[in-house]
C-alpha cells in the first residue's frame, strides 16, 4: 500500500478515536468508533492481513458495534449533562496520558529494528486463510477449543445477568 | 515519499491506544469508557499485526502464530462486550445511570 494510503486511514483512525473520547452524546461515540474500526481494518488490509481485516469488519464493525448500538438505544440516554469537571483527576489522566506517549516516542526512537522496511513477501497469492486455519487447528488447537468454552459460559453469563435483577 | 517503516505501524498503534487510556481515564460515562476499552484492544492489535507482517519465516510468509493470537483477541473482546453490556444493563436497571460518580460504591 502507498505510504498516501497509509496515512490517509491512519488519520482517519486516529481521528474518529479522539471523536470517540470528545463527544458527548453515545450514539456519536459509537458511530465514530465504526469509522475508526474501519480505518483499522484497512490497516491490516496494508499489511497483508486480509482475513483479519475481514474478521474486523464483521465481528467489530458489525456485531459488537450494533450491539453498542443497541444498549444506547436500550437506555435511551441522552447526551451528557455538563457536570463539574474533577480537576485533578483531569489533570492526573492527561499528564499519565502525556507520560505514555513521550515514552513511546523515546522507545521508539531507540528501536533499530522498527527503522527497516517490511520484507517483500512472495509474488502470487498468498492463501493468508488457508495458513491461520492450519496455525490455528494445528499449533494452537487447545487454545481454540478454550476460547470456545470461554464463550459457551460468556453467552450463560449474559442470560443470567439479564435474568434477574440485582439485589 | 519513501516506503513505510516498522515504526510507522507501531507510532499509530501507540497514539490509538493513548487515546482510548485518556478515553478511559478522562470520560465519566460508562459506555464512553468501554468503547475506549475497545480502541486500546484494537491499538493492541494493531502491533501485533505489524510486527506479523515484519517477521517473515524461512518460506517468505508472514508469522501467522501472531495473526491467530488476534483472531484469538478479537474472540474474547466480543465476549467481553457481551457481557460488560449485560452488566452495564443489570447496573442501569439498578441505578438509572451510566455515569461513574454516581455508582462508586462495591455494594447495593
Amino acid at each position: 500500500m502507498s505510504p498516501i494510503l497509509f496515512w490517509f486511514f491512519a488519520l482517519l483512525m486516529l481521528a474518529s478515536g479522539a471523536a470517540v473520547v470528545i463527544n458527548r452524546n453515545p450514539v456519536a461515540s459509537a458511530l465514530a468508533l465504526v469509522a475508526s474500526f474501519l480505518g483499522l481494518a484497512a490497516l491490516f488490509v496494508s499489511l497483508d492481513a486480509f482475513f483479519i481485516g475481514v474478521i474486523q469488519v464483521l465481528v467489530y464493525a458489525g456485531a459488537v458495534m450494533v450491539l453498542f448500538l443497541f444498549i444506547i438505544m436500550l437506555l435511551d440516554l441522552k447526551a451528557e449533562q455538563r457536570r463539574k469537571i474533577n480537576i485533578p483527576a483531569w489533570i492526573g489522566g492527561g499528564l499519565v496520558t502525556l507520560v505514555f506517549v513521550a515514552q513511546l516516542a523515546a522507545v521508539l526512537k531507540r528501536f533499530p529494528l522498527g527503522q527497516q522496511k517490511f520484507p517483500a513477501l512472495p509474488g502470487g497469492r498468498i492463501d493468508d486463510v488457508e495458513k491461520i486455519g492450519e496455525t490455528l487447528f494445528s499449533t494452537h488447537n487447545l487454545s481454540f477449543q478454550v476460547i470456545g468454552a470461554l464463550i459457551l459460559v460468556a453467552t450463560i453469563g449474559v442470560l443470567i445477568l439479564s435474568k434477574r435483577e440485582l439485589k | 515519499m519513501t516506503e513505510l517503516t516498522l515504526n510507522d505501524y507501531l507510532l499509530v498503534s501507540g497514539l490509538l491506544f493513548a487515546i482510548g487510556f485518556a478515553g478511559v481515564l478522562l470520560r465519566r460515562n460508562i459506555i464512553i469508557i468501554f468503547m475506549c476499552l475497545e480502541l486500546m484492544l484494537n491499538a493492541a492489535n494493531l502491533s501485533l499485526v505489524a510486527f506479523s507482517r515484519f517477521n517473515v519465516g524461512a518460506d517468505g510468509l508472514p508469522n501467522y502464530n501472531a495473526q491467530v493470537l488476534v483472531f484469538f483477541i478479537i474472540t474474547v473482546a466480543a465476549a467481553e462486550v457481551a457481557v460488560g453490556l449485560a452488566i452495564i444493563v443489570a447496573l442501569f436497571r439498578a441505578r438509572q445511570t451510566t455515569h461513574i460518580e454516581d455508582i462508586n460504591s462495591l455494594k447495593f
